[in-house]
């Protein structure tokens, strides 16, 4: 007899109406039914595996978006608030409020709102449920990454760029050879972090239909009447995803920290 | 060559420079002493504009630097500085601290820069920590590659901002040895600096500040011999 064929028959026991042939499954015959049920029944487990390329995808393309936006976030207030006293650029100024507008209301209110309003209200009208979340994710994760850079770019000792700028390097020249990889090499942790609730938050969109993990994850639940093993199992996912991440960020800062060695 | 007509300098309302005016010519070294708070630092920042003046210009080889026009990056070329602090680039070897500014701003080529500083670290000693990163060195090594750095893009004046106040004291001799050497050649110098007997042997001209004025400047010897002024006196009585 094959797996198939215990599962049909344990589960046939499992549903029978007579209490003595229910009553002589063993917890661990149920057990093994409720997981080949959760997992290998029509080969679900290729809905898992599914879920995890898109949530890597979606995760991928919000990191993407955030740190771009993040970055430019943070040049523009970085750069406003070092401007020379009586030397103040007016266009600045005014994309420094936008910036600051941008930060305020996106740390402001809650994730879920944010993405029920991109899906609902502001794209009601595409289907692509899964790139209008990925869009909200990069837009939310933008505003974190840049106070976490800004914290990063200010971190600095105001030396390094006087250094820079005193052997008559430009402004661009100092910030990408000497104030950018120090600012980088400090802010990786906090930056490590951000990706990890990144990557766990894109569990959110299956509000709006993204069709992430923890979306298949609920299909099956709602197919098989059985929350635990779909729900534990994904959870062990994002566990696993989380580590391997963790220990790629952690060989990446001991690379970084090279210079460092005494 | 350095020219400073009524210069003022204040942080908010604390006035720091008061209307202060000195001409500074090529091959002098002035040697700027004070008590601390005095504006000195301040006053050397504001020559290479790292600080910007609240009023009165300054006036670098025929370049007015206070001109809001003028392209700060070409002056700041032609004037080394070196921090208290050394601000080496903690992220980079000593060679490529050296070569990075020869390099971007097209003084010199790679290869070209790679030899000046060779030759550079040669002359202070240091050629074996060329491939060495600044946590690896002493503060007075570091100072003496914060030298050297400055010194690779052919300066015409070197400032000094109190290069050894952040020494060890069995430091303090190997850096003022490479300033000596310097000063030497005939490289015209502003250092900022608690070191009397620097100042007595390597200085043509010693001012002493207070209250953001240049209250008595002499030639170091009469300087230290006859001090005039009440303030100096007392200065002087506290620091020798």
């Amino acid at each position: 007899m094959g797996l198939s064929d215990y599962f049909e028959l344990w589960r046939e026991m499992m549903l029978s109406r007579d209490p003595g042939v229910a009553d002589s499954v063993t917890w661990w015959q149920e057990f093994f039914v409720r997981f080949y049920q959760a997992f290998l029944e029509g080969d679900r487990w290729q809905q898992y595996l599914r879920g995890v390329g898109v949530t890597l995808l979606v995760t991928a393309m919000a990191l993407a978006i955030g740190v771009v936006l993040g970055i430019v976030v943070a040049m523009v207030r970085t750069a406003h608030d070092q401007q020379r006293p009586g030397r103040r650029n007016p266009l600045l100024g005014v994309v420094n409020l936008l910036c600051k507008v941008y930060v305020t209301v996106i740390r402001g209110t809650p994730m879920m709102v944010q993405i029920m309003i991109m899906g609902m209200v502001i794209f009601s009208s595409s289907r692509n449920y899964t790139m209008v979340g990925a869009l909200t994710l990069g837009i939310n994760s933008g505003a974190y990454v840049a106070e976490i850079i800004r914290g990063g770019l200010m971190s600095l000792d105001v030396g390094q760029s006087e250094a820079g700028r005193s052997l008559g390097l430009g402004y661009l020249d100092t910030m990408r050879f000497i104030v950018i990889p120090q600012a980088f090499k400090a802010i990786l942790p906090s930056l490590g972090n951000e990706f990890i609730i990144l990557l766990k938050d894109t569990s959110l969109i299956s509000i709006i239909g993204g069709q992430e993990l923890v979306y298949f994850a609920e299909n099956i639940v709602n197919r098989t009447f059985e929350a635990m093993f779909p729900l534990v199992g994904s959870a062990c996912i994002y566990l696993v995803l989380v580590l391997i991440f963790t220990w790629l960020q952690g060989k990446l800062e001991r690379r970084l920290r090279q210079s460092d060695r005494r | 060559m350095i020219d400073v007509k009524h210069l003022s300098k204040s942080f908010g309302d604390h006035l720091v420079l008061d209307d202060l005016s000195e001409h500074i010519s090529p091959g002098e070294k002035v040697v700027i002493i004070g008590p601390s708070g005095s504006g000195k630092s301040t006053f050397l920042r504001c020559l290479n504009l790292l600080e910007t003046p609240s009023s009165g210009s300054i006036t670098f080889d025929g370049t007015v630097l206070t001109d809001p026009k003028v392209n700060i990056d070409q002056v700041r070329r032609k004037m080394g500085m070196v921090f208290q602090h050394f601000n080496l680039f903690p992220n980079m070897t000593v060679l490529r601290n050296i070569t990075l500014a020869p390099v971007r701003t097209g003084l010199m080529d790679r290869n070209e820069a790679q030899a000046e500083a060779e030759k550079l670290l040669r002359r202070v000693g240091l050629l074996d920590k060329a491939n060495a990163y600044p946590a690896q060195l002493s503060g007075g090594q570091k100072q003496r590659i914060a030298i050297v750095r400055a010194m690779a893009m052919r300066p015409k004046v070197m400032l000094f901002d109190e290069p050894t106040s952040a020494l060890d004291p069995e430091m303090v001799g190997e850096v003022l040895e490479v300033m000596r050497e310097l000063a030497q050649e005939g490289m015209t110098m502003v250092v900022v600096t608690h070191e009397m007997g620097f100042a007595r042997e390597v200085g043509t001209r010693v001012l002493f500040m207070d209250g953001g004025r240049i209250l008595e400047q002499d030639e170091p010897h009469a300087f230290f011999a006859h001090p005039k002024q009440p303030r100096t006196i007392e200065f002087l009585s506290k620091v020798l």
